[in-house]
């Protein structure tokens, strides 16, 4: 191999020893990677109707790689159908085109919870439709996370990126919790904490729904005892959650996912804190209300037919 | 008309003084670095535009347009006179403008200026503030002479001025920031980064150029041409290999990994994208772009 510019024979040894290490498995890349995570065709038919314009090299303009996406959720699939179960209700309150906000709750020390929403869309959603969650800003510094985010369309919530994916008509996740939210203990995965006011704001000035969701089983799934803030600080992410069982491995679980109507507000997006707080205190009654009917569901003193979207 | 041009001799300088002869203007050029065989319908001043000798072109010659090529690009040069280049060169240029009743000022600057971060959006406008100018301090001249040659539009009403943030200009002169980048077989890349990368043919950045000379086009401007592509598809599309570098390794190593003149904060711009909004000047111009991704990659790849 050759170094891009020519440099000390030293770094030359250096470079040698770390081309073997890193690359050796990436000329059987294509073949190797494709026997470990085969691609499914339900899934990959499923991503080709997704309503995005690749470039020449298959990029849509956020980045997001139709074969990256088609790979990963390919294996997700699995988790999402098998390792994990989910029910949901409610698919119809979804948008099939144009701008949309999907508004929940948080829980379970990871965003299990996020990627659940994300495999409602794409695997079980008609039409499906790929929804970029505002996520926080520690992922992106991670080597791997980075990537992977940017090739699925998941941005650090920042509202100039919210404003102009909305203007795009993409449909944004927000979790407006936030880590706040992730961060309860299992024993308190099904109640909320205080809300954001950004997504609201977005909403009025982008004349976007918002599409209210609740979901539940996340405080099973990882239930979550303490949350260690001090390693968290040294790792450079908010903190790290500890479990039942120490080691951040969620069980198979069954979650209920609840979709309630699109609820639409006016206003411009300047309100008084006071005026966009009501507006986010009704989305977060709605949101209460998903979690408590999820949760009568999940203990079976409900039926579908007894649910109010 | 008659353009006056500084940095004519780079690669873009060329292109664009090439094209406004073609257009019928008179052009006359000013850079410190030869120009060997240029077209004999261009006046070469060999100066440097912060000198005594620049001025005298400006009062002799009275060109009725100004383009400011003459920055020093931050990933490729590392003197330590850049800075005084940069910002000094900037401001000459303006107060020449200002002084010798130039009408029209174009300061060709780098859509860099907005700063690569893990929160930064996709696509900026241009009403965003340089958001990494700290991080970067070997950007910060260029940043620094963005905004001096925007304050040309309150300071000096009379000029049209124009400030234009292109994009990574990529063509066959295998020229500029990131076609030294991309030159190698193998090319080193942050390991578990692929930032989005916008990039422009070299031939529709001249064009762009041009294009704001002839609007006469006046206010703050980006440029850029067909929709970003990762980094590492970009390397492999002209046939090279990426060779992932863990962060770490690459700001201890900068230097020996292949890198030689890539200051450590310019790590930040091969895992972050910057990717800009060049809406407003295709409103202000009905410009658009000639060559696709794909076609701007292969002129890069096929030239030798």
């Amino acid at each position: 191999m050759r170094s891009g510019s020519a440099g000390p024979a030293a770094s030359d040894c250096v470079l040698g020893a770390l081309h073997i290490q890193i690359e050796a498995p990436s000329g059987a890349e294509a073949t190797l990677l494709d026997k470990l995570l085969p691609i499914d065709p339900e899934v990959a038919a499923r991503i080709d109707s997704l309503d995005l314009s690749f470039n020449k090299f298959g990029f849509d303009p956020y980045g997001i790689s139709k074969k990256d996406l088609v790979r990963f959720m390919s294996v997700f699939s699995w988790f999402y159908r098998h390792y994990f179960k989910v029910d949901v209700y409610g698919l119809e309150n979804l948008p099939p085109r144009g701008r949309g906000i999907l508004v929940g709750n948080h829980s379970g020390g990871v965003a299990i919870d996020g990627a659940m929403v994300m495999g409602s869309m794409l695997l079980d959603a008609e039409p499906p439709r790929l929804p970029h969650s505002m996520i926080d800003r520690f992922i992106h510094q991670f080597a791997g996370a980075s990537q992977f985010m940017s090739r699925t369309g998941q941005f650090t919530g920042n509202p100039d990126q919210a404003i102009r994916l909305l203007r795009d008509d993409r449909l944004l996740l927000v979790f407006p919790e936030g880590a706040r939210g992730t961060a309860k203990l299992a024993k308190d995965a099904d109640t909320l904490v205080t809300f954001g006011t950004g997504f609201m704001r977005l909403a009025l000035e982008t004349k976007s729904p918002i599409i209210p969701f609740g979901f539940v089983g996340g405080g099973e799934a990882l239930p979550t005892v303490a949350n260690l803030k001090a390693l968290g600080r040294l790792l450079g992410v908010p903190y790290v959650p500890v479990t039942k069982w120490g080691l951040l491995v969620p069980k198979p679980t069954r979650f209920q996912l609840l979709y309630g109507k699109p609820m639409v507000f006016e206003g411009s997006g300047h309100e008084r804190d006071d005026v966009c707080g009501a507006m986010v205190e009704e989305v977060k009654e709605k949101i209460r209300d998903l979690i408590r009917q999820g949760r009568q569901l999940r203990e079976k003193k409900i039926t579908e037919a007894d649910l109010v979207l | 008309m008659k353009v006056l041009v500084t940095g004519v001799a780079g690669t873009l300088g060329r292109l664009v003084a090439m094209r406004l002869v073609e257009r019928g203007h008179d052009v006359i050029g000013i850079d410190r670095r030869p120009w060997p065989n240029a077209p004999e319908s261009i006046e070469m001043y060999e100066h440097d535009i912060r000198k005594r000798t620049a001025e005298d072109v400006f009062r002799t010659r009275r060109p009725q347009a100004a383009i400011h090529m003459a920055t020093v690009t931050h990933l490729v040069h590392k003197s330590p006179d850049r800075m005084r280049v940069n910002l000094y060169g900037t401001r000459a240029f303006i107060q020449h403008c200002h002084k010798y009743g130039v009408k029209q000022a174009i300061f060709v600057g780098r859509h860099t200026y907005y700063g690569a971060a893990a929160d930064s959006p996709l696509y900026h406008t241009e009403d965003e503030p340089p958001m990494s100018a700290h991080t970067f301090p070997e950007l910060a001249d260029l940043v620094a002479a963005d905004l001096y040659a925007s304050s040309a539009l309150w300071r000096y009403p009379e000029i049209a001025t124009c400030v234009l943030r292109i994009v990574y200009t990529l063509g066959p002169s295998k020229h500029g920031t990131l076609g030294s980048y991309l030159k190698g077989s193998t090319v080193p890349v942050v390991m578990g980064f692929d930032p989005l990368i916008h990039f422009i043919h070299e031939e529709d950045a001249a064009e762009a150029i041009v294009t704001a000379l002839s609007r006469k086009l006046h206010g703050v401007y980006n440029v850029s041409g067909p929709s970003p592509v990762p980094i590492s598809a970009i390397v492999r599309a002209v046939g090279g290999r990426p060779f992932p570098v863990p962060a770490t390794l690459v700001r201890l190593g900068l230097r020996r990994l292949a890198l030689p003149n890539l200051p450590p904060a310019a790590i930040d711009h091969l895992k972050y994208p910057i990717v800009v909004d060049s809406d407003a000047f295709k409103r202000a111009t009905d410009y658009q772009h000639r060559y696709d991704e794909r076609e701007t990659i292969d002129a890069f790849r096929a030239a030798r």
